[in-house]
C-alpha cells in the first residue's frame, strides 16, 4: 500500500508561524512525523512521499494547494492519502480537511486525517472525510497515528469499518443498520436495570444537547425596527415555486409580500405534513400574521415589515438541516438590513 | 433555525404552542401560540375577537423582542 502523507510547515520541519506563507513541497518518503507513522503501517505499506504546506499558504490558496495535491497523489499512485495529524490547528485542520475531500473525489482513494473535536475542521469536514479524535496534545501522537493506520488499512482493504467509539474517528453523523443478538426491549430492560444500579451504560443514540446562547439585543427601538416574519408551517405561494416537501425539507423559500395588506386564501398554500392545513389554508395570516404586523406598521409601533416573509417546512427535520436552514436564513435578514424576527412555528 | 438567527445576532421572538420545545433547544424570546393548527389564531373565537387575539400576541412578540431577559410568555 502506497501512502502519500500531508503536514503542515511545523511538522514538516521547515519552521514555526514565520514560515506559514511556505507554498506545497512534495518530499520523497516520511517526514516528521510520518516516520513513526511509516513504523506502525502493516507490513508492505509504506509513506511514497509527503506533501509539506505552510498553514496560511494553504488556507489563502485552497484551490492551489488541492490541485497540487491531487497532482502529486496521482503521480504518486497512492493507495491512501493521510493528513495531519492537526490537534487543535485551526489553519492545518480547515487545509486537511479540503484536502483530503478532494483527494477523496478526485482520485477515490480513502483518505484519513486526525484533529480535536474543538477544530473548526470537523464542523466542516466529518461528514466527508474520516477524521481521527486526536484530542489536543500532539503527546498522544503514536497512539492518533496506531488509530491512523489501522483505519487507513481497513479502508484500502475495503474492510468494514466499525462505530466511532471503538475505532476512534469523530461520528459523522450517519445511522449504519446492523445486525444484534437482543431485541430493543431486551437492551432497553438492560440499560435501566443498569441505571437503577448506579451502573454506567451507554445509550445507543448520541444524547444531543443544547448550549444557550446569549440573548442578542435589539439595536433599534421597536418603532423604528425592520421585522421579518419567519415560519416553520410550510406556508408557501400557490403552486408552491420552490417544491418545499410536506416532510425532511432541505430547502426553504423568500415570498414577497410587498404590498399586501394581508395573506388571501387564494395566494397561498401548505406544504406541511405535521399538522392539519385547514385553518392556516383558509386564513394564512394565522400563521404569518402579515394583517396586524401591517396595522402596527401604519400606527407605527414598529418601523416596517420585512418585504418577504420567510418559510420552510419544520416536519421530522434532522437538526443538522434545521441549523443550515436558520443559518441561510439569517444572512438573507442580515443582509436585507432585517432588525429582529418573529418566528412562527407549529 | 431560532439560535442560529440569534447566534447571527438578530433577535428572534418564537411563537410556538410547543414552548417546551423551544425552551429545550435554547430559544431565549418565546410567546405561547394558541394551537399548532393555529398559532396565532383561534377558529372558535368571531372574527374581531380572533384578530384581537392576533394583535395581543404579536405583541407579546414585540414585547419580548424589546426586553433583556430570557422570556416565556
Amino acid at each position: 500500500m502506497k501512502v502519500v502523507h500531508y503536514l503542515n510547515q511545523f511538522f514538516g520541519g521547515v519552521g514555526g508561524e514565520e514560515f506559514a506563507d511556505t507554498p506545497p513541497n512534495f518530499l520523497e518518503g516520511p517526514v516528521g512525523p510520518g516516520k513513526l507513522l511509516n513504523q506502525i503501517l502493516p507490513e508492505g505499506s509504506q509513506i511514497v512521499g509527503t506533501i509539506v504546506c505552510g498553514d496560511n499558504y494553504a488556507v489563502e490558496n485552497q484551490q492551489d494547494i488541492v490541485s497540487f495535491v491531487n497532482a502529486k497523489v496521482k503521480e504518486a499512485r497512492a493507495d491512501l492519502f493521510v493528513a495531519g495529524p492537526c490537534f487543535n490547528a485551526g489553519r492545518y485542520g480547515m487545509s486537511a480537511g479540503a484536502v483530503c475531500e478532494a483527494v477523496k473525489s478526485e482520485s477515490d482513494i480513502p483518505v484519513v486525517t486526525a484533529m480535536s473535536e474543538e477544530n473548526p475542521g470537523v464542523d466542516v469536514y466529518r461528514g466527508e472525510v474520516l477524521i481521527v479524535d486526536s484530542g489536543s496534545s500532539p503527546a498522544n501522537m503514536r497512539d492518533v497515528l496506531v488509530r491512523i493506520a489501522n483505519l487507513g488499512a481497513k479502508l484500502a482493504n475495503d474492510e468494514t469499518v466499525g462505530p466511532p467509539s471503538t475505532e476512534g474517528y469523530i461520528p459523522q453523523g450517519f445511522l449504519r443498520t446492523e445486525f444484534v443478538e437482543k431485541t430493543a426491549a431486551q437492551r432497553l430492560a438492560e440499560m435501566l436495570m443498569a441505571k437503577l444500579k448506579g451502573e454506567s451504560f451507554e445509550p445507543e443514540i448520541p444524547v444531543t444537547t443544547f448550549e444557550p446562547i446569549p440573548v442578542p439585543l435589539m439595536t433599534t427601538e421597536i418603532a423604528k425596527a425592520k421585522i421579518a416574519l419567519v415560519t416553520d408551517g410550510g406556508l408557501v405561494p400557490r403552486s408552491n415555486p420552490d417544491n418545499l416537501p410536506r416532510a425532511f425539507s432541505r430547502v426553504w423559500g423568500a415570498y414577497s409580500i410587498d404590498e399586501r395588506p394581508k395573506l388571501l386564501e387564494e395566494d397561498f398554500e401548505v406544504a406541511h405534513g405535521g399538522y392539519d392545513n385547514a385553518h392556516v389554508q383558509q386564513d394564512p395570516n394565522r400563521l404569518v400574521p402579515v394583517d396586524v404586523m401591517r396595522e402596527m406598521e401604519r400606527s407605527g409601533a414598529i418601523g416596517s415589515l420585512h418585504e418577504e416573509f420567510l418559510s420552510t417546512t419544520g416536519n421530522s427535520n434532522p437538526l443538522e438541516n434545521s441549523r443550515r436552514i436558520g443559518r441561510e436564513m439569517a444572512q438573507r435578514l442580515k443582509e436585507a438590513g432585517v432588525d429582529a424576527v418573529i418566528l412562527t412555528s407549529t | 433555525m431560532t439560535t442560529e438567527m440569534e447566534k447571527a445576532g438578530i433577535p428572534v421572538a418564537q411563537v410556538t404552542p410547543m414552548t417546551l420545545v423551544a425552551e429545550t433547544v435554547g430559544s431565549n424570546r418565546i410567546i405561547r401560540g394558541r394551537s399548532i393548527v393555529h398559532p396565532l389564531g383561534d377558529v372558535d373565537l368571531a372574527p374581531e375577537e380572533e384578530h384581537e387575539l392576533r394583535r395581543m400576541l404579536v405583541q407579546r412578540a414585540l414585547d419580548a423582542l424589546a426586553s433583556e431577559d430570557r422570556t416565556t410568555a
